[in-house]
């Protein structure tokens, strides 16, 4: 103790409390300041960085759901309209078939009435012709048959004999 | 393999280092007279002893068998009745005596005594010089040291406070110091100091860079031991005290005269104990530091004695290898005091600058125990 005593050095003591200061002060100023400063506007700035990530990552997720649920949307659309259309297209051909049918049924009956009209008429036609020429042949028979004043007696005769046998 | 060499290496250093150190043992140590080499026990340790001490040169190595001093002497400042400045080296290595304004001085064990024109210097009781000696502010090698590391230590963090105005992140050097800065400011200032950390940690940093910055070189063949001196422990450790009570509030002083929560002679018996408190945490402070840098120095520097003092194949291979071993534990030692002073510094300001909460005990598990 008496040693440290005798050793210590009161000015060493004082250069030292000067210079301790003078640095700290001169340090705080020049370097730890601004160095903190830095540190902090850096830790700050990842900071930022960070969070405003974490916002672009949920923005995303959220447009990305929002996507998803358009093109869901989208795709049940699609399938309704495809639905749609193929029912429309099923109908429209069965009501064409239909259509088509009936008129078909309807032609057809109109021609069979046409075809009977013109069988009618053929055959009114065809009667008459034959009626005609009967009385033409049967003229001409007869007048062939009674051309002579021997063929009119045995007609007469022949016939009178029928009557008498009958 | 690579690992080895590496190891290789570094003990390869080491040897160049210590065995300069120890290069230094065969100097003629200026009071010793006729003697040209240190190589016994009492030279040894004198020469520790000298070692310890501040120094008014600045000497790089000496010249055991032609005397010579390879280095540069220091201005003396005394003020004694007037300034008076001269140069160290008209002492001569304690050889001359110095007549300034018809005054003499005397150089004596690395202390500058006032004396008569023979330089006679009596002794007190306990053997120690009982002349007068005058108000001391030489520059001295420690003085030097600090002055030197000061602006060392401005130019670096003042280089790297302005690459940060360039790049969020430091190159190079930055890279190194930039985990020390932010070791000091997350690991020492804020969980100690809490939310006001930011007005102290100037403070820190800079105690924590000068001390161990010192400590390293002392670990240096320069041979400087400045943060083994007392006086400068005492000013960094008055400078924390300083902070603590200017900085202590409401709370604190309570806490020191008037203790919360306990009976009234208790207070009464425990204001004394916390005046008390005040003042031994800071000497704590400094005399822990003093004590190990002292004493790392002290040991490393025996331990290349006793090289010198066997002299054979056996031990000096043996010690040598225990002066490396403890040079690298000192190493480590610096770090750690440095840390060990800053954490204390901040601890301390922590507990002047808490808010307590007595209030309200169902609060207390908030409070961190101190």
């Amino acid at each position: 103790m008496e040693k440290l005593v005798n050793d210590f050095s009161f000015g060493l003591f004082f250069w030292q409390i000067i210079i301790l200061v003078v640095l700290i002060l001169l340090l705080k100023k020049f370097a730890w300041k601004p160095i903190l400063d830095a540190l902090n506007a850096r830790e700050q700035g990842i900071q930022d960085a960070l969070d405003s990530a974490e916002n672009a990552r949920k923005e995303m997720q959220n447009l990305q759901a929002d996507n998803e649920k358009l093109l869901k949307e989208a795709r049940i659309e699609r399938d309704n309209m495809i639905k749609e259309a193929r029912e429309i297209k099923e109908r429209m051909i069965s009501e064409a078939k239909e259509e088509a049918q009936k008129e078909g049924e309807k032609m057809i009956v109109q021609a069979k009435a046409t075809i009977q009209n013109e069988k009618n008429a053929a055959l009114a036609d065809l009667k008459n012709k034959v009626a005609t020429l009967s009385v033409e042949i049967a003229e001409k028979v007869v007048r062939e048959e009674l051309s002579t004043k021997a063929k009119q007696e045995k007609l007469v005769e022949d016939m009178l004999d029928d009557v008498t046998l009958n | 393999m690579q690992k080895e060499n590496i190891a290789k290496f570094l003990l390869a250093c080491l040897l160049m280092f210590v065995s300069f150190n120890s290069q230094a043992f065969s100097a003629k140590e200026p009071q010793e007279g006729e003697d040209a080499k240190v190589n016994t026990e009492e030279e040894i340790q004198a020469y520790i002893d000298h070692h310890l001490q501040d120094s008014y040169y600045v000497n790089f190595f000496s010249d055991g068998e032609t005397g010579a001093h390879y280095g540069f002497p220091l201005p003396v400042i005394l003020w004694d009745g007037g300034l008076k400045v001269f140069s160290s080296g008209k002492f001569h290595h304690g050889e001359d005596i110095v007549e300034v304004d018809g005054q003499h001085y005397r150089l004596y064990h690395s202390h500058i005594y006032k004396t008569d024109a023979e330089g006679t210097i009596t002794y007190n009781e306990a053997g120690f010089p009982a002349n007068e000696r005058p108000w001391d502010f030489s520059i001295t090698k420690n003085v030097l040291t600090m002055i030197l590391v000061s602006i060392l230590m401005l130019i670096i963090f003042s280089q790297l406070a302005k690459t940060y105005q360039k790049r969020a992140f430091p190159k190079k050097f930055g890279r190194v110091l930039e985990p020390l800065v932010l070791y000091v400011r997350d690991e020492i200032a804020k969980p100690n100091i809490g939310k006001n950390y930011r007005k102290y940690t100037g403070f820190l940093l800079t105690v924590f860079f000068f001390i161990w910055i010192l400590n390293l070189l002392g670990m240096t063949p320069l041979g400087v031991n400045v943060t083994g001196n007392i006086a400068v422990t005492f000013a960094l450790a008055l400078v924390t005290f300083i902070i603590v009570q200017f900085s202590g509030n409401k709370d604190y002083w309570k806490h020191i005269f008037w203790m919360p929560g306990v009976p009234v002679p208790m207070k009464i018996i425990l204001a004394p104990i916390e005046v008390l408190g005040m003042f031994t945490k800071p000497f704590a402070l400094m005399i822990r530091l003093f004590a190990n840098m002292t004493a790392g120095h002290v040991i490393v520097m025996t331990l290349v004695g006793l090289i010198v003092i066997f002299q054979n194949w056996i031990a000096g291979p043996a010690f040598f290898g225990f002066t490396i071993f403890i040079s690298v534990i000192e190493l480590l030692v610096a770090f750690l005091q440095a840390y060990i002073f800053t954490l204390l510094s901040a601890l301390y300001i922590g507990m002047a600058v808490e808010e307590h909460d007595h209030e309200h005990p169902a609060d207390n598990e908030d409070i961190p125990v101190l």
